[in-house]
């Protein structure tokens, strides 16, 4: 079986204006959610207190609501999840409440009304913990930043490296874009699965920019676009099962995984439908303005066989 | 096609061998049992304990299904959770106080697996259930305690040199001030304690003051020694809650974390390690005016007015001297027990020092009330103010009030355990239910599974016999991933099965680029041997510079990441790697075993 069977290459690289200003305009609506709704961050950032609780039937949320703001504390939020059974409750930290404490004053005054309401979870980050995690994570993409157009511009060139990290780069901010404009929870383990959705795509980039190395080596002639376009046809049906199967690995854990990997799955899979598209139709054109040619790679090849040999 | 050489295939074969012999204890459940582990390290298990705790067993006619020793704890295996609970009550009754008992579950494989340390996959917190603190210590009460103890050295240096001081006190919390009479007697402190106490520096400020200051080295290694001190401790009263595999570990400078597997009762376990109890002995001023007077707002300069709970939970106003007797670092041992009357009581007894101080002090205050104080957060209650009736010699004390069986217990517990070098805060807790740890291993496993079964029946259908190839070089990564994970006994946690899950979706990147690569040469005419030769070859390259980059991004998490991130990065590094062997040169053997010696017209791809 074969999906994809081109005969002659895609013109990929004349639409390259649309696409990078397709780009262009979701990174800019990205932005746009990013400043005015802002990330929905989790307690892992922000400090405070998540519990989980399960009662033995449907849980009444106003009771529980009313319990806490007689408690002092009425910025809690109290929502279902998964079941009617369950009940997650969102403290944030305050000045002059011993936060490691709360959950058991909470838990206790619970108890009082509904003596079966079991302690499933808790979470409990200080105010200190959350700075640290914010730079560290930071420092994290900082690193894969670095670390990936250092071994792009070695392996490659220079121009390679800046688009991939370009194009690569504009779908974390999608990625983060969607988290803001729906509101999703943006939790540690979400900042995980950016980090490798963006070695992901990234990767699809090298496949790419390896064929287009190739083709400017065994490929007479033909102008830079031809030879990319070439290269994209190409890889392209390769892209587009390896990310297949690993979107059903993705769909998989979204499906099965429950709450706890429910956004961990959403932003790989926004992560891996967009690095597709922005590895192939973005970081190809902008590698073709930045103005590369055959003598940048040819050279460096041969270079590089020598060492090899 | 040129022939894949034996000894690639001897490698195929002896990965795929030791991968299946360190994944195979994984499938084997685990059972109960309880861990024997001696809390003091002048006391050894042997094969005498080991005998009379079977003994003591059998007699109870609980039968252990093995044991299992290595070197320093022991571990009964049982049949059931009964037995297992009976077996502790017992074992703790036999062996006493010197000897940790906790009740763990231990993994089922036989006994030559555990030999040859091929054990489970260690599961994190969120998989097993139990608590997570990160403990930050207070280092500024740190140094404070430390100047305190400084200030107590230096009047007594200067009480025994016969030099008259007007008041020496830890000035902003960094130095200490003496205030002396003159110019002269300054200058002759500062002899005096460069003599004597040659670790601090004392300087002259202003005309008759002379300031200790702490150096910044000092200061460095007050804060070690803090953190140090407080992880020892941990380790203590951990030990005393029964938990059988506890993680107790500095991060950073000023943080201990502490994991507690099993543990549910958290109230209980947070009290317990945050708490800084100390005892202190100091005498109660019983003079009803001035008792009066304090009540009324007067509280006279040395003394402070205090809480004593009675029985019926209320409290009464004490009024207590500030001067500390005898501190809780004299106890050299601490039991719970009952009173003459038959309530609650803390059996202490003293060390040498302990007990002349307070032989003297009850022989100077017969006929006089003594307050036992226990400060604990900062904050101090009087436990109970017994009235002296005779000196009392020899270092037992008894302390009882109105406390329960649990207080007595807990009390006992924390004096035992000794004092914190300085107060902790919990800045970070995670508590995961039992029933929620299955929850997430089934959720990981299924997720796992059933994205596997996608992948796997598309790339069969989709590129057939190569599909296949695919498939099983993908079921060799998952195999050795997980051969891996057990062999370095790496913790797995919910978002390392979330990464296994991934790690295999981003693996099978490889054999279809090889595939795809394939299909294209045989478009170009090349022939079926020549095709796959060069699909391979070609491929090689790109896959490695694409598992480099993904490399990366793992290695940056790892670096960084913290918590669930960690656990992440780990798994999906280790399978980055695994992913490259089997892709790479596992399909390559097969095919090779397939297709070396054959005329093929046409490949099934």
């Amino acid at each position: 079986m074969e999906f994809f069977k081109i005969k002659k290459d895609i013109p990929f690289m004349s639409y390259g204006k649309l696409t990078t200003s397709i780009s262009l305009l979701t990174f800019i609506l990205a932005l746009f959610f990013l400043f005015t709704r802002g990330l929905n961050l989790s307690v892992e950032f922000t400090g405070g207190t998540l519990m989980e609780v399960q009662y033995s039937q449907a849980a009444n949320l106003d009771a529980i609501r009313n319990k806490l703001n007689t408690m002092g504390l009425d910025q809690a939020t109290v929502q279902n999840y998964g079941s009617s059974k369950n009940v997650m409750l969102r403290l944030p930290n305050k000045k002059d409440v011993n936060g490691a404490s709360l959950s058991n004053n909470v838990l206790a005054a619970l108890k009082i009304e509904a003596p079966d309401v079991q302690l499933k979870s808790v979470e409990y980050i200080g105010p200190q913990v959350g700075k640290d995690l914010v730079n560290s994570g930071l420092m994290a993409i900082a690193f894969v930043c670095i670390g990936i157009m250092a071994y792009l511009a070695l392996r490659f060139e220079w121009r390679f490296a800046v688009s991939a990290i370009i194009a690569n780069m504009h779908d974390v901010v999608i990625i983060l874009g969607c988290f803001a404009a729906f509101q999703w929870e943006f939790s540690l383990t979400v900042l995980a699965a950016i980090l490798a959705v963006l070695g992901y795509s990234v990767n699809e980039s090298v496949v790419v920019f390896d064929r287009i190395r190739e083709n400017f080596r065994t490929i007479r002639g033909g102008t830079v676009s031809d030879i990319i376009n070439n290269a994209i046809t190409a890889t392209i049906s390769r892209t587009i099962i390896t990310h297949g199967c690993t979107e059903m690995m993705v769909l998989s854990m979204l499906f099965f995984g429950g709450a706890s990997l429910h956004y961990f799955a959403l932003a790989l899979t926004i992560g891996i439908l967009f690095g597709i598209y922005s590895s192939v139709l973005v970081a190809s054109p902008l590698v073709m303005w930045l103005g590369v040619s055959r003598e940048n790679l040819v050279k460096q090849t041969k270079r590089k066989e020598e060492a090899v040999v | 096609m040129t022939k894949f050489p034996v000894w690639k295939y001897l490698i195929i074969i002896v990965a795929i061998i030791v991968g299946l012999l360190y994944t195979l204890p994984n499938f084997y459940g685990e059972v109960p049992a309880v861990q024997i582990s001696s809390s003091r390290s002048s006391v050894q298990i042997g094969d005498d304990l080991i005998k009379k705790t079977t003994d003591a067993l059998l007699t109870q006619s609980v039968q252990p299904q093995g044991e299992v020793f290595d070197g320093k704890t022991l571990k009964f295996k049982f049949k059931t959770t009964d037995d297992q609970l009976k077996a502790r009550d017992i074992i703790a009754q036999t062996l006493g106080d010197n000897f940790i008992v906790a009740l763990n579950l231990i993994s089922a494989s036989p006994d030559w697996m555990s030999k040859m340390n091929a054990n489970p996959m260690f599961l994190g917190l969120d998989l097993r259930g139990g608590v997570h603190f990160l403990l930050e210590v207070d280092m500024d009460a740190a140094i404070k305690k430390t100047l305190d103890k400084y200030v107590g050295e230096i009047r007594r240096d200067l009480r025994n040199n016969q030099i008259r001081y007007g008041s020496v006190a830890v000035d902003n919390g960094s130095s200490v001030l003496i205030q002396l009479r003159d110019e002269a007697t300054a200058a002759a402190v500062i002899d005096q304690l460069r003599k004597d106490l040659p670790k601090l520096q004392a300087v002259k400020d202003g005309d008759t003051n002379v300031r200790v200051v702490v150096s910044p080295d000092e200061v460095q290694k007050i804060k070690e020694a803090a953190v140090k001190q407080n992880i020892l401790i941990l380790h203590n009263r951990v030990n005393e809650l029964g938990v059988a595999e506890p993680i107790i570990q500095q991060q950073g400078p000023e943080r201990i974390v502490v994991e507690l597997p099993g543990v549910q009762d958290t109230a209980r376990a947070k009290d317990i390690l945050g708490r800084t109890a100390t005892l202190e002995v100091r005498m109660v001023d019983d003079d009803k005016p001035t008792l009066t007077q304090s009540l009324n707002g007067n509280v006279p300069v040395g003394e402070e007015l205090l809480d004593e709970p009675n029985s019926d939970g209320s409290m009464t106003k004490l009024l207590v001297k500030k001067d500390v007797e005898l501190t809780g670092d004299n106890i050299n041992d601490a039991q719970a027990g009952f009173d003459e009357n038959g309530s609650p009581a803390v059996n202490i007894s003293l060390d040498g020092t302990g007990s002349s101080i307070f032989k003297q002090v009850t022989g100077d205050n017969v006929g006089k009330r003594m307050a036992m104080v226990l400060v604990d957060h900062g904050k101090s209650q009087v436990v109970t103010a017994p009235v002296i009736r005779t000196q009392i010699g020899g270092g037992q004390v008894q302390i009882s009030g109105a406390m329960s069986v649990q207080d007595a217990n807990d009390v006992a517990l924390l004096l035992r355990s000794g004092s914190l070098a300085a107060p902790m805060n919990i800045i970070e807790e995670r508590t995961v239910g039992p029933s929620l740890g299955q929850e997430n291993i089934d959720k990981g496993f299924h997720s796992v599974l059933w994205g596997f079964v996608a992948i796997a029946v598309f790339m069969c259908i989709y590129y057939m016999v190569f599909g296949a190839v695919s498939v099983v070089s993908l079921g060799v990564n998952l195999l050795l991933l997980i051969a891996v994970l057990s062999m370095l006994q790496a913790t797995l946690t919910l978002p390392g099965i979330a990464a296994i899950a991934l790690t295999l979706g981003m693996a099978i990147d490889s054999n279809v680029l090889i595939n795809e690569r394939i299909r294209e040469e045989l478009r170009n005419g090349q022939k079926p041997h020549a095709a796959i030769e060069a699909g391979y070859e070609h491929a090689w390259a790109t896959i490695l510079d694409s598992n480099v980059t993904t490399l990366i991004a793992g290695l940056a998490l790892l670096a960084f990441g913290s918590g669930p991130v960690k656990g992440f990065a780990v798994v999906h590094c280790l399978g980055i790697l695994t992913s490259m062997f089997s892709a790479v040169l596992v399909s390559r053997g097969i095919t090779g075993l397939l297709y070396a010696n054959k005329r093929i017209k046409k490949l099934p791809i």
